[in-house]
């Protein structure tokens, strides 16, 4: 990330597309910034993939515009934009070797054979696939499958990378391990990154920036502190890790104003129901409904007066099972700092 | 009762195995191959040329007559046919498979399909000689060209020695028309469920990393459809090794191979030399498969 550019890697003028009736990317204006590790978190259906595959060139947009480092790539094919994508389903060419898969571009660009061989090398390296060239894909396990798919984008240097959900095929050791190694990649190269995932831990795990997709519109664009932290909707607040949201009379009685806001549960701290309300924090009382010990951690499921049921999370530093199972039942105090709300709207 | 029943069978598998494909591979063995191999030992015994029987002793003298000029040219003439047939099918067929994979809507999909195989409803005796009477030299193809004044074109094709003819139902061109037409859908299906199975993402990532279209259906599609157009070139190869009708009824009077066995076997009485002359088909065939093989055309099967 030396030296980033003042025109944004890509930029999103009011671009639609329209399936039919559906409209799949509403209007939407984004900048992604050069060199950063940006993601398009959403659920499906959220309009992400579509904008994904805009900036590839494999979909146009109905109206707008989209800029590659100024220039408008709108309606050029795929094979005239300096970008390359990882698939989700990692599109290897089955009847060719690994070598010759991460190859292709080279190939297609008749770089000679030479140079050709000793790129592979360099970017089988860079993937920590080292002496895989001759296997087929399908001799490979996902992980390295996915391995591949990289280093076949990463070896034409393209201005931007693209991966639609990279991680999803993989099962859970490997992809914490593959979030790690795909951040640690995008530093080396310094290349601008911008992936797809509907995975919102994968996204605060490896994002510079995310931006929260909701019915082909952008809800929030952040890093991913602001994003868990202030989340500007409901939306947000729901889709990016577990929020309680308080409205109406509760909600006026805490803030003063009807207006929702959202609480994460760990901010909650779980008092006895005798305990005063230290200086700054807000505090409602409780019945305890339900106890989930978790290990870790416990979760409980605390109804407020007004019949809102606010999920609290502790970590049991030194409480063990039997402890927080007997609470259930029980009349509790709930408090939490002032600043840890934020406002969603109506 | 039943259950006893079930219980019993389940305890012996093998059993089962054996009544689910005894009744199979009797009838493969029996009537399929035990029917080739006595073509085979037919192929082996001769004809007495002075009384026209057959004499039941092994010789080679029988496939020695196969190389005998006349019928070497039959060879060739046939397998040269079969060969263009081949190519031109596979070529027509692609654009087509194509898009019925590739863009066809599920519904228009489905109308394709129908459409692709609803010549194989109706006999194909009709067709062939529906393709006669459009071929004929007042037929209405001939019309066509004449309303285009393109009939110099015509003659020029037809004029030439070993393709051409008085007109185009009496002339290898005219067979070549019609033998495309009757295998086309076995070719078109094969190619269509090869295409089918190429992931549309692949095409995609061609693209994307640098490969102009045509370059994407050198490198990518025509590579792994490629196991389709070998498996419809099977068939367009060997039905028209082995099809009498369509020579019969279209095209000059140099015989093919499936003519010259229907002549053998019936009016000349000569079964010995009708069964060597069948086993050439099946050779030629047996090299095809190999050399497809070699091609790697059955690896993604």
């Amino acid at each position: 990330m030396t030296n980033p550019s003042s025109t944004p890697a890509i930029r999103f003028n009011q671009v639609s597309r329209h399936f039919g009736e559906v409209k799949a990317v509403d209007q939407l204006d984004l900048e992604v910034i050069d060199g950063e590790f940006f993601a398009m978190l959403g659920p499906s259906g959220s309009g992400k993939t579509t904008c994904l595959r805009m900036i590839a060139g494999f979909d146009r947009p109905t109206s707008g515009s989209i800029y590659l480092y100024g220039q408008d790539v709108s309606n050029l094919p795929p094979y005239e934009r300096s970008v390359n994508t990882v698939f989700q389903d990692y599109a290897l060419f089955p009847h060719m070797n690994v070598g010759d898969n991460i190859a292709y571009g080279l190939m297609i660009k008749k770089v000679p054979k030479d140079e050709r061989t000793k790129r592979v090398d360099e970017m089988l390296d860079l993937v920590q696939l080292k002496g895989f060239a001759l296997r087929k894909p399908s001799q490979l396990s996902g992980g390295q499958r996915q391995r591949v798919a990289l280093a076949r984008a990463l070896i034409n240097h393209p201005k931007v990378l693209l991966l639609d959900e990279p991680l999803g095929a993989l099962d859970l050791k490997l992809r914490q391990q593959m979030q790690v190694e795909l951040k640690a990649i995008q530093k080396r190269v310094g290349i601008t990154f911008i992936f797809v995932t509907h995975d919102q831990e994968e996204a605060i795990t490896m994002s510079d920036r995310i931006a929260v997709f909701n019915q082909g519109k952008i809800e929030q664009i952040g890093t991913p502190a602001e994003i868990y932290e202030r989340p500007a909707s409901a939306f947000v607040a729901g889709f990016v890790g577990t929020s309680n949201l308080v409205s109406g009379e509760v909600a006026k009685r805490v803030t003063g104003s009807d207006q929702t806001f959202s609480i994460r549960p760990e901010k909650i701290h779980l008092g006895t129901s005798n305990e005063a309300t230290p200086a700054g924090m807000v505090s409602l009382d409780g019945v305890v409904r339900d106890v989930i010990y978790l290990g870790l951690y416990t979760r409980y499921l605390v109804e407020v007066a007004g019949g809102i049921d606010l999920v609290v999370v502790e970590q049991n530093l030194k409480t063990t099972s039997m402890d927080v199972l007997s609470i259930k039942g029980q009349k509790v105090k709930l408090h939490w700092h002032k600043d840890h709300i934020s406002r969603v709207g109506a | 009762m039943l259950t006893r029943l079930s219980t019993y069978f389940y305890q012996r598998p093998r059993l089962v195995l054996f009544l689910f494909l005894a009744p199979p591979l009797l009838y493969l063995l029996v009537v399929y191959l035990g029917s080739l191999f006595l073509l085979l030992i037919n192929s082996f015994y001769s004809i007495d040329d002075f009384t026209g029987l057959i004499i039941r002793e092994f010789t080679l003298k029988t496939y020695a007559q196969i190389f005998e000029p006349a019928n070497r040219e039959i060879f060739a003439r046939t397998a040269s046919m079969a060969f263009v047939v081949t190519i031109a099918s596979a070529i027509i067929s692609f654009p087509l498979a194509y898009y019925i994979a590739k863009y066809a809507s599920p519904r228009l999909k489905t109308w394709l399909l129908i459409g692709v195989t609803i010549p194989l409803w109706s006999s194909y005796l009709v067709r062939v000689y529906s393709w006669k009477l459009i071929l004929a030299q007042e037929g209405i193809l001939s019309w066509f060209i004449r309303l285009f004044g393109l009939e110099g074109v015509l003659q020029w094709l037809l004029s030439f020695e070993g393709i051409g003819g008085s007109s185009l139902a009496l002339s290898p061109i005219g067979m070549f028309i019609v033998f495309v037409y009757i295998w086309l859908p076995y070719m078109i299906i094969p190619v269509q469920t090869a295409l089918e199975r190429v992931p549309n993402s692949l095409i995609e990532a061609s693209g994307d990393l640098g490969a102009k279209p045509l370059q994407t259906f050198r490198t990518v599609i025509l590579p792994m459809a490629f196991p389709g157009v070998i498996a419809g070139s099977i068939f367009t190869f060997s039905l028209t090794l082995g099809d009498f009708i369509i020579p019969l009824a279209i095209g000059n009077s140099k015989f093919f191979i499936g003519q010259a066995v229907y002549s053998y076997q019936g009016t000349a009485g000569n079964i010995p030399l009708a069964a060597a002359m069948t086993m050439g088909p099946v050779v030629i065939m047996i090299i095809y498969l190999l050399i497809a093989r070699r091609l790697g055309a059955f690896d993604a099967l």
